[in-house]
């Protein structure tokens, strides 16, 4: 009985927070993308398509600001041919879409959407697996949407589709160097990789990026944790960057460039086979914002100690904080979509040699720097004066070095000529 | 030819850490994305926006009434102050129609008409508007000013035969037109 029991509480997380929860998130976004991107530029952008209340009789359309447009985007995208063109090679033609979105999909599992829920004396965490590996998890099987579209280029067997998978292939995998390196800061600094933890210290001891209380109480941080702020500061930005390009975002969207590659890899696929890729994109785009919130600003806390008390919040003996922690949290997740939004539509695109060097050569040193500095900072309190101050010379000393080898194997590139 | 050799600007510290545009950048976008909310648009009053950036919203607004004099819609037949048509189907613009979307059955008056003079006039006259380009050739050729291209410019039909603007419609959509033309009146 308590098997079945756990087992239904398991499927109805699932059930609730993948398909209720998050899987919507995607044709919002895609709404949200339309509309600001309308917005910057002095257009509208789609407004109309909502309830069709004329075709039942009635005088006026309930058009809820076009917010049923992306259903009906989806509807077109499913009506149209599934077209598989000959030269392909189809197992893994057909495997391809899939193998963006599902990835997308299993990643959260581990992202932690409120504090935990209450109900007659039994409490249940607002996270469908608990692990204790939750960034690693999420890099490891995020990083299998690389294979998605990997193996929707090659097999597309045309020739844009396989230079936008060659791209895609080669632009994942060096960010997720920088990706993967750049939270080891955040993470030496919890000394925890499970999410929730992460997220309950943070309800209690400020947010990474805004330390302004602690221990539930309002008030300037200590000098340590102030230091920390900047290996932090910079974490975040090289975390960030590294999403945009892993999810590929605009500033990096390379791999599918319409203006030279048509489309990239995505160019032999039509109707809903499209369609996946489209919504694995922006899973990944929802996934890597959940997943920057939740190491950086705070996951689902409303901050400035104020989570203890929601938490405590109950009637009777339903506890609910939980919900009101999910309403933070999703919050603060359509806007960091909407910031997302606002860079593709701000930034230029980068070239592909200038993204590979921003990857290889800045983000991949500046991360490792930054491990030493977060290093330094956190032993700090334990060590002697003279060992700190051997400790800030020598990360001066190397980060000049990587500095001045970085400009040295800049200039005079050798000219190729065929 | 000479060779002019252009030096790629020297970038300084700031530009070359590129994180100030982006700032500008930021800035920009959020400035027209706040304008276009407000209804504040750079040109949002001249071309009589909806409210929301630069756009008409179509349906309910029309530009109609902001339509140049120069506007060239469909072409369309006229008739004079005394109810003439005008045509006498010379057949001119069926001959310059560059998509060759004009086609004239012409035909002669009978002597018992009061215009029985002119002698001709079109018996069929058929333009068809999926064809059409409206570059406006017909009205420039046209020796007795009988066809105009009017603002008319939603042209719509469910069929291609709905498409084909036959006389009567086009002398619908033209009108009475006064002027110039009298050499046929009983004034000359």
């Amino acid at each position: 009985m308590d098997l079945i029991f756990q087992l239904a509480i398991i499927v109805t997380k699932i059930v609730l927070l993948t398909f209720v929860v998050v899987l919507p998130l995607v044709p919002l976004s895609v709404y949200f993308e339309r509309r600001f991107s309308a917005v910057i530029q002095d257009r509208v952008g789609p407004n109309r398509v909502g309830i069709p209340l004329t075709l039942l009789g009635f005088k006026k359309d309930f058009h809820l600001f076009g917010l049923i447009q992306p259903v009906a985007d989806g509807l077109k995208l499913f009506l149209k041919e599934d077209f598989t063109p000959d030269h392909v090679r189809k197992a893994f033609f057909w495997m391809a879409p899939a193998l963006t979105v599902v990835p997308a999909l299993i990643t959260v599992c581990v992202i932690p959407f409120g504090s935990p829920l209450g109900i007659f004396g039994h409490t249940e965490k607002l996270v469908i697996a608990d692990l204790d590996i939750g960034p690693l998890f999420i890099f490891s099987v995020a990083s299998l949407s690389v294979y998605g579209i990997t193996l929707a280029g090659w097999s597309s067997n045309s020739k844009f589709p396989f230079i936008g998978g060659v791209r895609s292939t080669a632009q994942m995998i060096s960010y997720e160097i920088a990706l993967g390196l750049s939270i080891i800061p955040v993470l030496m600094f919890y000394g925890d990789l499970n999410l929730s933890t992460i997220v309950q210290k943070q309800a209690e001891n400020g947010w990474l990026l805004l330390p302004l209380w602690k221990n539930g109480q309002l008030g300037l941080p200590d000098i340590n944790t102030v230091l920390f702020w900047f290996p932090a500061a910079i974490a975040f930005l090289i975390f960030t960057i590294s999403i945009f390009a892993e999810t590929n975002r605009m500033p990096f969207d390379l791999p599918e460039c319409e203006t030279e590659l048509v489309g990239g890899y995505h160019t032999e696929y039509s109707s809903m086979k499209f369609a996946m890729f489209f919504m694995g994109e922006y899973a990944a785009m929802v996934i890597g914002s959940a997943l920057i919130i939740t190491l950086f600003l705070g996951g689902w806390s409303i901050g400035f100690g104020l989570d203890k008390y929601v938490t405590d919040l109950h009637i009777g003996d339903f506890y609910f904080g939980g919900l009101i922690h999910m309403g933070c949290f999703m919050t603060k997740l359509i806007a960091f979509i909407l910031f997302f939004i606002l860079v593709r539509w701000t930034v230029p695109r980068f070239r592909y040699d200038q993204l590979m060097k921003l990857g290889w050569v800045v983000f991949f040193e500046a991360a490792l720097i930054n491990v030493f500095l977060a290093a330094l900072i956190l032993a700090a309190p334990q060590l002697e004066k003279t060992i700190i101050g051997i400790g800030a010379v020598l990360l001066v000393i190397v980060t000049l070095a990587v500095i001045w080898v970085a400009k040295v194997s800049e200039e005079n590139p050798k000219v190729l000529r065929a | 030819m000479a060779v002019v050799k252009l030096q790629r600007p020297k970038l300084n510290f700031g530009e070359k850490i590129y994180f100030g545009a982006l700032v500008k950048g930021f800035f920009l976008t959020m400035t027209h994305a706040v304008k276009t909310l407000l209804g504040k648009s750079v040109g949002a009053k001249e071309l009589a926006s909806s409210g929301l950036g630069v756009t008409m919203q179509f349906p309910e607004q029309r530009w109609d009434s902001h339509l140049p004099d120069y506007y060239r819609g469909a072409p369309t037949l006229v008739t004079d102050e005394q109810g003439r048509e005008r045509c006498v189907s010379c057949q001119l613009c069926e001959f310059i129609c560059p998509p060759k979307a004009i086609k004239i059955k012409p035909s002669e008056i009978p002597s018992d008409d009061p215009w029985a003079k002119v002698e001709k006039r079109p018996l069929e006259f058929d333009i068809d508007m999926i064809r059409c380009i409206y570059c406006g050739m017909c009205e420039e050729v046209c020796p007795e000013q009988a066809i105009y291209l009017r603002k008319d410019y939603l042209i719509t039909g469910l069929k291609r035969a709905d498409m084909v603007h036959n006389k009567k419609k086009l002398y619908e959509i033209g009108g009475v037109r006064t002027g110039l033309v009298n050499k046929w009146n009983e004034l000359k």
